[in-house]
């Protein structure tokens, strides 16, 4: 199935990309999809234990499986105020 | 009012919003805080010449609504309006403004406090800030929205 991936801030300037499509296996979850995004961009990596993750704009988990046509977003620590 | 913009904010707009929904509640309104981060000349002993504000924009006007229910679950006759500021930023100006009406002053105080402790731990928001000497992107809190501990950590510095 295809999802939508969304990069923010530090996360977007490191993989050099914002916003793209990717096929992943029936069945995947947020993990599933970062650690795609991982492999590609491996200067991610240390994300690992501080990223955050929303699907459809919702904050989300990083175990909750998804659905084709999911927009999955990761998000770095925040910083507004 | 909780919203995400690219204009410079007011807390006029805010205050009012807020008072005329508190007047018809409860005792009626008899305190408004508010609250304006502004973007400070220094970090951390480096000069600053500007900052860059981010945001997830949809995610951000949900997660100020989800302080907003968390702010009115604890103080039921209160409002609350919230607006981040993204894009560039000059030194002094507001990045947040923040404003709350209660029926007394130390629930307004209160309101304020744990709605910006929120954000900060929360909202999908970064700040990217520009240097005399470079930049760097501001990492603070991996944001969790059902966090108890963080939610009761907020609430523990609001009621101080």
């Amino acid at each position: 199935m295809r999802v939508t991936v969304r990069l923010f801030a530090r996360l977007r300037e490191l993989a050099g990309r914002e916003v793209w499509t990717t096929e992943v296996p029936a069945g995947a979850t947020v993990a599933d999809v970062w650690a795609t995004v991982t492999q590609a961009h491996p200067p991610l990596a240390p994300f690992d234990r501080a990223v955050s993750c929303a699907v459809n704009a919702n904050f989300s988990r990083m175990s909750s499986p998804l659905q084709e046509g999911d927009d999955v977003a990761f998000l770095p620590p925040v910083s507004g105020g | 009012m909780l919203a995400v913009t690219r204009d410079p904010l007011s807390i006029d707009a805010l205050t009012t919003a807020v008072e005329a929904a508190v007047r018809a509640r409860g005792e009626g309104c008899g305190a408004l805080a508010s609250f304006l981060g502004v973007v400070r000349a220094t970090h951390q002993g480096r000069a600053v010449r500007y900052l860059e504000y981010e945001a997830f924009d949809a995610l951000a006007v949900k997660t100020f609504a989800q302080i907003r229910d968390e702010a009115l679950a604890r103080w039921p006759d209160a409002e609350l309006a919230l607006v981040h500021r993204v894009g560039r930023l000059e030194i002094g100006e507001a990045s947040i403004a923040i404003v709350a009406a209660t029926a007394h002053r130390a629930d307004a105080f209160a309101v304020c406090r744990y709605a910006i402790e929120r954000v900060k731990q929360i909202a999908p928001v970064w700040k990217h800030e520009y240097f005399v000497d470079g930049d760097a992107w501001v990492e603070g809190a991996v944001a969790d929205p059902e966090d108890a501990d963080a939610r009761e950590k907020a609430m523990a510095i609001a009621c101080a």
